[in-house]
């Protein structure tokens, strides 16, 4: 069950096809349900089974689209009042307070033009400015910074957070960018083949991944085991060691930049607890660090400088050793 | 947007001048052939008067049933998904194609007095579609409503629908949806559809004549008078019609032209 508090964002985190879309689209109405229950501030809006349904329109919801759908015939200042008009706002009224949602968001210069002439930054805004105005008790987010460049989206980002932060709504988000994840929401849902595969703040997913999707976003290796003592057995093959003495299942994320890698096997380590083999993998570049994958028991992800990958040359393939320090090695429940 | 200038191409622009030449030559002809000096005379003799007021008539009453039945049938055909929808399709859309003559003999074996509909209606009333204005109408409509459903369909069709949904989310009802937004975004095809399907309608000959008959003041359309004034030597009477044909489309394409492209 996903639920979300007046006041709060949440933000639902998942892969593409994972069906996150479609939620939102179920709980502004635009979907119809085949089972489960949609409920808003003690109100039933969809519950199949008892044959309750309130029409999308008649739902306090505000939706903005990932691909903003602003009327191309209206101008930014009338998409913007639409939503008050539709809901019997007089006309001077709506477009007064339309004005001034356009204001708040900093595209006020842009409320006579259509959308066709707005930029990608300025038509988000007036799609946001567009669901947020008839203060909805239920505000739906669909990748709200999915089609923005890399240069306008951490201006957008800031103002989006701020718009969040005055919303008296329950916020739902829709992500698959970790980042917007963590900057925006209070608590997050990570959403894997139709259900909730994990939940929690998002510094409590972060830190401690439940799946290889998540863990990939975070961009940490994990791994997945039997502990006895400090002994860990993984389930895919192969043993570490850890700092802790533990029990049972557990779950163990280690960060790439924890990872050694080297040509001979490192005999003067200081620490040679774990040290396994493995053949070199993918080389993907990260910023001013290399992360290199050692294909073996476990495959293990480590992060090198440039100039390592040409001392160790990479690009040549063949076997490396990894090591980690058993005190790098984080575990958790699972 | 500034298109790529291409370099003059004497061979194209020969063609082309051919090509307009073509068009230009028979306006030109029945300007210079007009009766200019009886002109006023020849027009607002009540035969040619009673051929432009049925003409306008019938073809405002086509374009107006095209646009209650049309409409429904082009959204069906655009939105909706059902079984041998290509079939209502192609069948709803072939008198754009077919010889209007043919049109007016199956209208006949349809409506007319001895026809599949035609007959108990007769028997039931009295009352029988050949011959009369309302057939005239009905004959109109066979040959110009599809041009309207074809043009509205691609337009509908053309259209995203999500944005429907956006505007039912922010609070419209079906009725609004449909007004504020759906509307406005058809409204080139709508009216283009419309213009289509009454200007066909203004030309109708071959199904008219066949099914309607050719009765001054009843089933007698401009198009029809002009054929018949042509045939029977009053050539001037011929032109001054086809004269008035000529303004009142070319009002109503530039028309409309101007107005579409502002949508």
């Amino acid at each position: 069950m996903v639920s979300a508090r007046a006041g709060e964002v949440v933000a639902l985190l998942g892969p593409n096809g994972a069906g996150k879309s479609t939620i939102l689209r179920a709980l502004a109405g635009l979907l119809r349900l085949d089972g489960g229950k949609v409920e808003l501030d003690g109100t039933v809006l969809e519950e199949p089974a008892r044959h309750t349904r309130v029409a999308p329109e008649k739902r306090p919801v505000g939706l903005m689209f990932q691909d903003y759908l602003l009327f191309p015939h209206l101008s930014a200042v009338e998409n913007v009042a639409f939503g008050l008009r539709a809901r019997g706002v007089d006309k001077r009224v709506a477009r007064e307070r339309a004005a001034a949602a356009l204001e708040r968001l900093g595209v006020a210069k842009v409320a006579g033009a259509r959308p066709g002439n707005m930029s990608g930054g300025q038509q988000q805004r007036v799609a946001m400015a567009r669901a947020m105005v008839t203060e909805p008790k239920l505000l739906l987010l669909d990748e709200p910074l999915a089609a923005l460049d890399v240069s306008t989206k951490t201006d957008v980002r800031r103002q989006l957070r701020a718009a969040l932060r005055e919303s008296r709504a329950a916020n739902v988000m829709v992500t698959h960018d970790l980042l917007d994840a963590v900057a925006l929401a209070d608590r997050m849902f990570v959403i894997e083949d139709g259900g909730i595969a994990q939940s929690g703040t998002p510094a409590e997913v972060t830190a401690r991944p439940k799946s290889r999707y998540v863990a990939d976003l975070v961009g940490v290796n994990l791994v997945r085991g039997t502990a006895r003592g400090t002994a860990l057995e993984l389930d895919g093959g192969g043993r570490l060691v850890t700092a802790e003495e533990l029990s049972g299942q557990v779950l163990a994320v280690i960060a790439p930049h924890d990872v050694s890698v080297t040509r001979d096997h490192p005999e003067q380590a200081a620490s040679a607890a774990n040290v396994w083999p493995g053949q070199v993998g993918a080389v993907d570049l990260m910023g001013d660090r290399v992360r290199v994958r050692v294909d073996g028991t476990p495959t293990i992800t480590a992060e090198v400088t440039p100039a390592a990958v040409d001392a160790l040359n990479l690009d040549a393939g063949g076997q490396l050793w990894a090591s980690v320090e058993p005190s790098a090695i984080r575990p958790y429940p699972p | 947007m500034t298109g790529s200038r291409q370099a003059f191409n004497p061979v194209i622009a020969g063609l082309a001048a051919i090509s307009a030449l073509f068009f230009i030559f028979p306006l030109t002809g029945l300007v210079t052939r007009a009766p200019w000096s009886s002109m006023t005379k020849v027009i607002s003799s009540s035969a040619s008067l009673d051929a432009l007021w049925l003409t306008l008539i019938a073809s405002l009453a086509t374009t107006a049933l095209a646009l209650i039945f049309g409409f429904p049938l082009a959204w069906l055909l655009a939105r909706v998904q059902f079984r041998g929808k290509a079939l209502v399709r192609g069948l709803t859309t072939l008198p754009m194609v077919l010889p209007p003559v043919v049109g007016g003999i199956a209208l006949l074996l349809a409506y007319g007095r001895r026809g599949l509909l035609g007959e108990p209606l007769y028997s039931a009333t009295g009352f029988s579609l050949p011959f009369t204005t309302p057939g005239v109408i009905v004959a109109e409509s066979f040959v110009a409503m599809p041009f309207f459903v074809i043009t509205l369909e691609s337009g509908l069709r053309s259209m995203n629908t999500r944005l429907e949904d956006a505007a039912r989310s922010l609070g419209a009802s079906r009725l609004t949806v449909f007004r504020r937004v759906t509307l406005p975004l058809i409204w080139p095809s709508l009216l283009a559809g419309t213009v289509l399907a009454w200007s066909r309608a203004v030309g109708e000959f071959g199904a008219t004549i066949t099914f309607a008959g050719n009765l001054p003041g009843v089933t007698q359309t401009a198009p029809l008078a002009i054929y018949i004034s042509q045939s029977s030597g009053k050539i001037d009477e011929a032109i001054a019609l086809s004269l008035v044909l000529v303004v009142v489309s070319l009002a109503v394409m530039i028309g409309t032209r101007n107005r579409s492209r502002r949508a």
